[in-house]
C-alpha cells in the first residue's frame, strides 16, 4: 500500500445555473492570452449537446482514453507507444481550431472611427488567428447555450446510447442540464501517458495534473490523449496548456477561481487518501460499469487508524489526514454516494466529481400515470432520463446514480418535515440506507454549502521544498528564466513577437 | 574560384558552422528552454499535414540517415565489405533520389500550405518560413546533384565529398582541396547544407534535438514527481518512490 493525498472536486449540478461565471474567471485569470484565445481550462456546456470541442465524448473518433487489452492490461486508445511515435509527424487524432471554434474579435475600433454614414457603423467579426475578416461566425464554446440549435445536432450527444432519443426532442419532453468541465486530475491520466517528452506529469503531493512548459516540445499527443478533451495547443507558444487547478491558490489553501467565484455554490474541493498501487489494477478493470465502484474502492478512510498510520510513513503531512476527515468530497463520493466520476469509462480515474441534477417529475407522472413511491417520486420519472445521467457518470449502470437521486429527493422530504411540519422522520432517512444526522449533515453541506463546508484545504508545506532564504527578491511566477519574462527585444531564438493587447480602452 | 575562397568556403566555414549549430543549441537549450519545441500548426490546419508532414519527414530522415552513412563512413569500410565505390554511387542515387522526391512532394505541400493558407502564414515567424524555403530549395540542390552525377558513375566524385566530410570532422588543415574541382552545383549543395547548421539552433529545426525515441523506453506510462524528495521535516522518513507508476 503506498498512500498519496489529493485535493478533488464535486460539482453538485442539482445548483449549477450555468451562469458562467466559472468560465469567465478562468479566462481571466489563465488563458487571456494569444494563442490560447480558444481553450476553456473550465467550459460550461449544456447537455444534451456535442459540447466543446465538438463531439468531445465520441472516442470512436477522437480515441481519447485507454482501452483494455485481451490480457487484462491497458494502454492509451491512441495505441502503443511505438504506435503514438509512428504518427508524431502528423497526428491523425488531433482536433483542428474549427472543432473547439476559431477565436474571434470585433472590429470595435470601427465604432470610434467610423465616418459619418447613413447606416449605422457596425463592429464586424475579425478571426484572431489570421486576422481576416469573418463573414459569420459559425460555432462558438457555448453555441448549444440553453439547447440552442435544433436537436437534430445536439442529439449525436454520445450519452443518449441506450435512450430512445427520439421522443427528446419533442418539446414537452426536452430536458436539459449544465455540465461544467475543466480538468479531471486524474488518477490514470492518459494525457501524461501518451505525452512523448515526459513533459506532464502528476504531482506526488496534491495530485494535481501539470505540463512542464520547458520540457514540453508540442508533439501534442496529449490533446488527443486526454478523453476529456482538456489539454490545449497554444498555437502561439507551441506548448500544450491546461487547468493547472489553480495549484498557487491550492498552495496556499485557497480555493480554485472556479470554486471561490461560483455563484451557486456548488463547488466543494476536499482531500482523498488513495491507495497508489492499486491504480493500475483499477483502472484495468474488465467491466466498465465496475470502474467507479474499483474507484470508490482504492479510496482510502480517513479515520481508520491502519490507514493513517501508513499515510504518515508515507509522508502525507499531518495538516492533509486532518483536511482528510473533513473533506467534503469523501462525504459525497464516499458517505452519501451521491457524487460520481465522468465517464469511468474512459479508464482515467478522474479526480472532478459530480452530483446529478434532480429534475421536474414529467407532466404524465404529475397526472397520475407514473409512479409516486410514497412521499417521493420515483426517479425514473424525472424529466432528465436516468440512463442518460448513467451514462455521463457510471458507465451507463442505472442503480447508484438512481440511489443518489433518491437519498437526495429524502433529503429533502426530511428537511421539508423537519422545518414545515416540526418531525423528525427517521424512516425517510432509513428508506435510502441513511441516518437522520446523516441526512442533516448532507443537507448542511449540499444545501446551506458554507464556505468552510464547502473548501477544506490544507495548505502545502513549502518550506519543505524550497529555501525561503532562495526565493527572498525574486520573481515569482514568470514566463522564461527566472526575473527575464523569456523574450527580450532582440532575443536570438525568441519565437515571432507576441502581439500587443488591443482593446476598445487601449485606443489612443 | 580562387584557392583562397575556396580554403574560406570548405576549410573554414565548416568549423563557423559546426561551432555554432553546437553551442547555439547548447546556449538555446540551457536558456531557452521554453522556446524549445516543433512549432506544430497543426491545430490551425489540417489539410496538407498529414500528407506534406509524413512525407516530408520520412523522406528527409531517409536522407538525412544517407548522407550520415555515406559520407562519415570510412572508405575502408566500403573497401573491407567489398561494395564498389561505382556500385555505392549507384546506390546513393536511387535511395537518395527516391527519398529526395518522397520529401520534395512533402516539403512542397508544406510551402504551399505555409505560404498560402491564411491562418498558417499569419502565424509563421520569418524563422518558420525562411528555413522551410531553404530546405526546399537544399532540396532542389540536391536533387539536381543527380543529374551531374549521371555523368561519372565511377564514384571518384563522391570519394571526394567522403574524404572531404571525413577531413572535416578529422581535422585535417587541407581538406578543403578535396572539393576544390567539383561541379558548381554540388558546391551550392555544400555550403547551403553548411548554412543549414549554421541556422539550426536559431529555428525550430531544434526540435531535432528533443526526437523522443526515449519515449519508448520509459518504464509503464505514468510520470509522478515529488518536491518532497529532500527536505523533510526532522524526524519525518523519507518515502521510498517506486519508479514504475502505476500503470504498464
Amino acid at each position: 500500500m503506498k498512500i498519496r493525498a489529493q485535493i478533488g472536486m464535486v460539482l453538485n449540478l442539482d445548483k449549477c445555473i450555468g451562469c458562467h461565471t466559472c468560465s469567465v474567471t478562468c479566462k481571466n485569470v489563465w488563458t487571456n492570452r494569444e494563442g490560447v484565445e480558444y481553450a476553456w481550462f473550465n467550459n460550461v456546456e449544456t447537455k444534451p449537446g456535442i459540447g466543446y470541442p465538438r463531439d468531445w465524448e465520441n472516442q470512436k473518433r477522437w480515441n481519447g482514453g485507454w482501452k483494455r487489452k485481451k490480457n487484462g492490461k491497458i494502454e492509451p486508445k491512441m495505441g502503443a507507444k511505438w504506435r503514438i511515435l509512428a504518427n508524431i509527424f502528423a497526428n491523425p487524432d488531433l482536433p483542428e481550431i474549427d472543432d473547439y471554434y476559431e477565436p474571434f474579435t470585433f472590429d470595435y475600433e470601427h465604432l470610434h472611427n467610423a465616418k459619418e454614414s447613413k447606416a449605422v457603423p457596425t463592429a464586424r467579426p475579425r478571426s484572431l488567428v489570421s486576422g481576416e475578416r469573418i463573414e459569420k461566425i459559425e460555432w462558438g464554446p457555448n453555441w448549444e447555450e440553453i439547447l440552442g440549435g435544433e436537436f437534430e445536432k445536439r442529439s449525436a450527444d454520445a450519452n443518449f446510447e441506450g435512450v430512445q432519443k427520439d421522443i427528446y426532442g419533442q418539446f414537452e419532453n426536452t430536458f436539459m442540464m449544465y455540465l461544467p468541465r475543466l480538468c479531471e486530475h486524474c488518477l490514470n491520466p492518459a494525457c501524461v501517458a501518451v505525452c512523448p517528452s515526459g513533459a506532464i506529469y502528476k504531482r506526488e503531493e496534491d495530485g494535481i495534473v501539470l505540463i512542464d512548459q520547458d520540457k514540453c516540445r508540442g508533439w501534442r499527443m496529449c490533446v488527443s490523449g486526454c478523453p476529456y478533451k482538456k489539454i490545449y495547443y497554444n498555437w502561439s507558444s507551441g506548448k500544450s496548456e491546461k487547468c493547472i487547478f489553480c495549484y498557487p491558490r491550492i498552495e496556499a489553501g485557497q480555493p480554485t477561481v472556479c470554486s471561490e467565484t461560483c455563484v451557486g455554490r456548488i463547488r466543494y474541493l476536499g482531500v482523498l487518501l488513495y491507495d497508489a498501487d492499486r491504480i493500475e489494477a483499477a483502472a484495468a478493470t474488465p467491466d466498465e460499469q465496475d470502474l467507479y465502484q474499483a474507484q470508490l474502492d482504492i479510496f482510502l478512510d480517513p479515520n481508520d487508524p491502519a490507514v493513517i498510520a501508513q499515510a504518515r510513513a508515507d509522508g502525507v503531512p499531518e495538516a492533509w489526514l486532518e483536511a482528510a476527515r473533513h473533506s467534503p468530497v469523501w462525504k459525497m463520493a464516499m458517505e452519501w454516494k451521491v457524487a460520481f466520476p465522468l465517464h469511468p469509462e474512459y479508464r482515467t480515474l478522474p479526480m472532478v466529481w459530480y452530483v446529478p441534477p434532480l429534475s421536474p417529475i414529467q407532466s404524465a407522472a404529475a397526472a397520475g400515470k407514473m409512479g409516486v413511491d410514497g412521499d417521493m417520486p420515483d426517479v425514473r420519472s424525472l424529466r432528465i432520463p436516468l440512463r442518460y445521467l448513467a451514462n455521463l457518470l457510471t458507465a451507463g449502470k442505472e442503480e447508484p446514480v438512481a440511489l443518489a437521486l433518491e437519498r437526495m429527493l429524502a433529503m429533502r422530504s426530511y428537511m421539508r418535515a423537519k422545518t414545515v411540519d416540526g418531525r423528525i422522520d427517521e424512516r425517510i432517512a432509513a428508506k435510502v440506507g441513511l441516518s437522520g444526522a446523516a441526512v442533516e449533515d448532507m443537507y448542511h453541506v449540499m444545501a446551506i454549502a458554507n464556505y468552510e463546508d464547502r473548501f477544506v484545504i490544507p495548505t502545502a508545506h513549502r518550506e519543505w521544498t524550497e529555501d525561503a532564504y532562495d526565493l527572498r527578491g525574486s520573481c515569482g511566477f514568470s514566463f522564461g528564466n527566472g526575473c527575464s519574462g523569456g523574450e527580450t527585444d532582440t532575443n536570438l531564438f525568441a519565437t515571432r513577437p507576441a502581439r500587443k493587447p488591443s482593446n476598445p480602452m487601449e485606443i489612443a | 574560384m580562387s584557392a583562397t575562397m575556396n580554403s574560406v568556403l570548405f576549410g573554414w566555414y565548416p568549423y563557423l558552422c559546426l561551432t555554432v549549430f553546437l553551442l547555439g543549441s547548447l546556449l538555446r537549450f540551457d536558456r531557452e528552454q521554453y522556446t524549445w519545441k516543433t512549432g506544430s500548426s497543426q491545430l490551425l490546419r489540417r489539410r496538407q499535414l498529414r500528407w506534406g508532414s509524413n512525407l516530408f519527414h520520412v523522406g528527409i530522415l531517409l536522407i538525412f540517415a544517407g548522407h550520415c552513412v555515406g559520407l562519415l563512413t570510412p572508405i575502408w569500410v566500403f573497401d573491407a565489405l567489398g561494395i564498389g565505390h561505382g556500385f555505392k554511387q549507384g546506390l546513393a542515387i536511387v535511395v537518395g533520389g527516391v527519398a529526395g522526391i518522397v520529401c520534395f512532394v512533402g516539403i512542397s505541400l508544406l510551402a504551399h500550405r505555409r505560404l498560402l493558407d491564411p491562418r498558417i502564414r499569419a502565424t509563421s515567424s520569418f524563422g518558420d518560413t525562411a528555413i522551410l524555403l531553404i530546405l526546399w530549395l537544399q532540396l532542389v540542390l540536391g536533387l539536381s546533384t543527380i543529374v551531374v552525377s549521371l555523368g561519372h558513375m565511377d564514384g571518384h566524385e563522391m570519394v571526394k565529398f567522403m574524404n572531404w566530410a571525413q577531413g572535416i570532422l578529422t581535422l585535417q588543415p587541407l581538406a578543403a582541396a578535396y572539393v576544390a574541382d567539383v561541379h558548381p552545383i554540388f558546391k551550392a549543395h555544400l555550403l547551403l547544407g553548411m548554412t543549414i547548421f549554421l541556422v539550426f539552433p536559431f529555428t525550430r529545426l531544434v526540435h531535432v534535438w528533443s526526437a523522443p525515441v526515449w519515449y519508448l523506453a520509459r518504464p509503464g506510462y505514468q510520470v509522478v514527481r515529488t518536491r518532497f524528495a529532500d527536505r523533510r521535516p526532522v524526524g519525518m522518513p523519507r518515502p521510498v518512490y517506486p519508479k514504475r507508476q502505476p500503470a504498464e
